[in-house]
């Protein structure tokens, strides 16, 4: 064991993730070499992970507020009202890192830490999604990790109770050494009944709740803010072990005691564990905080302050109670079989004092240890702008079929039926759209509201031009939301970037920041709460800049709702918005020519939000029977989708202005297909055409197959066959040798 | 008819049964916690689904041992109807009121999607409301719902008319011998099954064919 005086040298230092300037820093704001527990705190906290020191410049330029907005970025999860009384309460966050070391593992805490976000301030999660990234299909490791994590994401998400409903799943070879586990969570309370982290009054008890303090997880946000070299596997012990059951228990034992009035602040311990959430209850508060780790449940004997501090173990919260209703709270954690244990008070000096054994080992100001954070303005270059690519520039297929079946069947676009019946969708009782639809819709309550919810971005358009890219995430988000009727209230964003240290990944960063925020302020589509996860990098090689978008829609009327299903033959299909036939960095080019190049579509947002008020007016007015954005693999992929769903066939002509593989695959954005009977459509174009929107009539669905332009008729069984066939296979392939 | 749900530390479905009770029975069942030793005066005990105690041992087997357990083995015997939904039929199993026990998926993975049930027997007081050999429509979402006996008494359930709910049309979802989906006691009163019909019981859910079975019990006991 390491003395808690130990001589803090400069290699400590820098396994601490310090650099010297930012040492240099604590020397100078606490005047004297720090203890080794207080080198330890400062590393936790002042970490890419806790600090968002290189993002924070660039956070703030995102719109935050909005007439629904009751809480933004800054607790726990972002706070939104959805009326009669109601808050939706929803955050993102990555767990990267720990789940590409232990799949398992790190997606199951990863869900547990996002619940936890939520169910702290009150809520009772109603709905999980998750985005999961890969690397390639024939990586050796791919497989290991899909099984790992998607497993993970289930026992967790299962056993807590929570239906898991929807969330992306995609394969790329730059996730090969760094898959994407980014977990959102959304949960329901009374708007005036949300509970906050700032702690208020001086000498009141500090409690510590749930499960007790092991050595697992010490310094798993330091890890997550390193990159990855080929020594990953020795960081295994940084993952955290989850306990959903325990997490469940923890659930009910909070909401119980919140609802019984003794709770002045609460905050849970996630990243960085007792440290984190003790500074930031204090240093909101203005208070300062004394723990006495003699206290502390303790897992196993002999922890040291320092490893108390930074430990990680799971399902464990901190509040600060009601001295008065001290004995109440005690019983209620009792009854669910929790340890509760006053471990501090909060005091009015402005210090974070930690004392074990009578002797103090760390007393720092906790203000700064949140507020002075180092913050950087890192230098970034922009992504040089890509030259567009013409549909001239594209050849046309031979057989259009063979080309449509091979993207229904390919890695990206195949059905993810075999991840998510690995969720339970459907615990609760309220799921009116499951997965695989363009947004999951869950009841709320029995008034006939609904929320939806999706999670949204394409990697490919953000590397070849990332403020389009940052745009098109949130377009996309806004739109998969409008299609099942849903009005978006406000989004949650995971951004996830290399080394950003590195000034063009720093670009990156920059270019889909002003992306997103443009979106989000054109859209009046705030960004309520959010994570940065930096440094995804293995041995120099950085991702795909992945900012996912996590998007919260209200359905007033859950009744008036559309689906992607063909409903009935002989009904008119429809294209609301324009199609010019855009293929650069479309999936046609990428998955069938195997060329990454153009600039992705432009997004044009008053266009986007012209053409999704209208098509969400139609679903209101009840007048759609069926509804698919476009999107990945353009119009007939959508085509194919929503013939598959509804088991019903499609006839369907092409324009002759425009070549026709463009036409087909082309993903032109703020797009939807829509269905109606027959008689009816020609009273939607002429909505339409009042509204300025471009829509137009491209066929009828009819039969047992798919009889696109340029196509030879493919049954939808084939269609099926391809699309349900790629993953189960692929999974129940000979795992790869030499994992 | 009055009811129970009894709420386990990690019980996850037991909103779900009470508002389906609430729903089809008109009166709010009572939930009662573990440790409690005597259940109400009730026509019918629900043992819910959920993962007890984290199903970290054998899928109900510490359930099974709760306190409040030996009243629920003393009501069954009294002839009150005990029915047992996923977990809730594991602790059946566990607790001996039922025979054989549910063993993991043989696909290894968890399960949830909707499937078909048979109804092998429509003369029980939670069936009578089927038509013998209806199939319809419900989800399941469980790792270990495999059912599993020896020969003999797998002989003797089937002999004895005992199958409940069989999977249908293929749909067995965890290699569940028989394709067993729910079976009963030899008097009649306590049943087990893997789906859910808590979750199929009004539009929303895609199918309303669950109500059928509470409203057999609804009126086996009126």
């Amino acid at each position: 064991m390491i003395p808690n005086d130990t001589k803090i040298t400069p290699e400590l230092i820098a396994e601490h993730g310090l650099k010297p300037d930012e040492y240099q820093r604590i020397l100078d704001l606490i005047g004297r070499e720090p203890t080794l527990t207080e080198l330890g705190i400062f590393s936790a906290m002042w970490n890419e992970h806790c600090s968002y020191k290189s993002s924070k410049k660039w956070l703030r330029t995102l719109p935050t507020t909005g007439p629904r907005v009751i809480c933004g970025p800054g607790e726990n999860a972002g706070v939104v009202d959805i009326g009669d009384g109601q808050a939706i309460i929803f955050k993102m966050e990555s767990h990267n890192h720990p789940s590409y070391i232990e799949p398992y593992q790190g997606a199951a805490t990863g869900v547990g830490g996002i619940l936890r976000d939520v169910f702290t301030m009150g809520a009772r999660p109603i709905a999980a999604l998750n985005a999961l990234r890969f690397g390639a299909p024939d990586h050796p490791r791919t497989r290991h990790t899909v099984s790992g994590v998607v497993a993970g994401v289930g026992g967790y998400g299962n056993s807590f109770g929570v239906p898991t409903i929807g969330g992306e799943v995609n394969f790329d070879e730059s996730y090969n050494g760094n898959c994407l586990v980014n977990a959102f969570a959304a949960g329901l309370a009374d708007t005036d009944k949300i509970f906050y982290s700032q702690a208020k009054g001086v000498g009141l008890p500090i409690v510590y709740l749930g499960s007790k303090t092991g050595r697992d997880g010490i310094h798993g946000a330091t890890m997550a803010s390193a990159e990855f070299g080929e020594d990953s596997e020795e960081k295994r012990p940084t993952v955290q072990i989850g306990d959903p059951f325990s997490e469940k228990l923890l659930l009910e034992a909070c909401l119980e005691l919140m609802a019984s009035g003794a709770v002045i602040a609460i905050q849970d311990m996630g990243a960085a564990g007792l440290t984190c959430s003790a500074v930031e209850m204090g240093a909101k508060g203005d208070l300062g905080v004394e723990l006495d780790l003699d206290k502390v449940p303790c897992r196993e004997a002999g922890m040291t302050a320092y490893e108390m501090m930074l430990s990680e173990s799971q399902e464990r919260m901190l509040m600060v109670l009601d001295p008065a209703r001290e004995k109440d709270a005690e019983a209620i954690f009792r009854k669910w079989g929790l340890d509760f244990a006053v471990i501090g008070k909060t005091t009015d000096d402005l210090r974070f004092l930690i004392k074990q054994h009578g002797q103090v080992m760390a007393n720092l100001p906790i203000k700064e240890l949140g507020d002075q954070a180092p913050e950087y303005d890192r230098p970034w270059v922009p992504t040089p702008k890509p030259a567009s690519l013409a549909p001239s520039d594209v050849p046309a297929p031979n057989d259009l079929a063979e080309v449509l079946v091979k993207i229904v069947g390919s890695p990206d676009q195949c059905s993810r039926r075999w991840v998510w019946e690995q969720y339970d969708h459907l615990i609760q009782g309220n799921t009116a759209i499951g997965p695989g639809g363009d947004a999951a819709v869950i009841r709320v309550g029995h008034s006939g509201k609904a929320l939806a919810f999706t999670l949204d971005v394409s990697p490919r358009y953000c590397a070849a031009d990332p403020q389009e890219g940052g745009k098109q995430a949130v377009a996309e988000c806004w739109r998969n939301l409008t299609a099942v009727g849903a009005e978006p209230l406000a989004i949650t964003d995971n951004l996830n970037f290399g080394n950003p240290e590195k000034p063009e990944i720093m670009g990156q960063f920059v270019g889909c920041i002003q992306g997103i925020g443009e979106a989000c302020r054109a859209l009046d589509f705030p960004v309520v709460s959010g994570n940065v996860s930096l440094y995804n990098e293995t041995n120099g090689k950085g991702i795909l800049p992945t900012p996912a978008i996590g998007g919260v829609g209200l359905l007033p009327d859950m009744a008036k709702r559309a689906t992607v299903a063909f409903k009935a033959e002989g009904e008119a299909i429809v294209v609301i918005g324009e199609t010019r036939g855009h293929l650069g960095q479309s999936i046609y080019l990428r998955d069938i020519l195997a060329r990454r190049e153009g600039s992705p579509p432009p997004v044009d947002l008053s266009v986007e939000r012209r053409n999704g008020d209208f098509v969400r007016a139609e679903i209101r007015s009840e007048a759609l029977t069926a509804v698919h954005d476009v999107s990945d693999g353009g119009l007939y992929l959508a085509l194919a989708e929503m013939a598959m769903a509804g088991d019903i066939g499609a006839k369907v002509d092409a324009p002759k202005d425009i070549p026709l593989h463009a036409w087909a695959f082309g993903e032109d954005q703020g797009r939807y297909v829509v269905t109606l009977p027959e008689a009816a459509a020609k009273g939607l174009l002429d909505r339409a055409a009042k509204a300025g929107v471009p829509a137009a009539r491209i066929g009828a669905t009819a039969g047992r197959e798919l009889t696109l332009d340029g196509c030879n008729p493919i049954s939808l069984q084939r269609l099926k066959d391809a699309h349900e066939g790629w993953l189960p296979a692929y999974m129940a392939a000979a795992p790869a040798e030499a994992l | 008819m009055k009811s129970a749900v009894i709420v386990f530390p990690g019980s996850n479905r037991e909103r779900d049964m009470l508002y389906a009770l609430e729903k089809i029975t008109g009166e709010k069942p009572i939930p009662v916690w573990h440790t409690e030793t005597e259940l109400p005066k009730v026509d019918l005990v629900v043992l819910p689904g959920g993962f007890s105690y984290g199903d970290y041992l054998r899928t109900g087997a510490i359930a099974a041992r709760a306190a409040i357990m030996d009243d629920v083995r003393k009501k069954a015997d009294q002839g009150v109807h005990v029915l047992g939904v996923c977990n809730g039929f594991q602790i059946l199993c566990e607790a001996g009121l039922l025979p054989g026990i549910l063993v993991r998926n043989n696909h290894l993975k968890f399960v949830c999607r909707n499937v078909k049930l048979e109804v092998a027997n429509a003369q029980t007081d939670f069936t009578r409301k089927y038509a013998q050999g209806q199939v319809w429509r419900c989800p399941v979402a469980h790792g270990d719902g495999n059912y599993f006996t020896d020969a003999e008494t797998l002989a003797r359930i089937e002999g004895e008319n005992r199958v409940v709910f069989r999977y249908a049309e293929g749909t067995n979802p965890n290699g569940s011998l028989n394709d067993i989906a729910g079976i009963i006691n030899d008097r009649g009163n306590v049943m087990g099954l893997m789906p859910h019909p808590e979750n199929e019981i009004e539009p929303l859910n895609g199918g309303t064919e669950g109500r059928n079975l509470f409203e057999s019990v609804l009126e086996a006991v009126a």
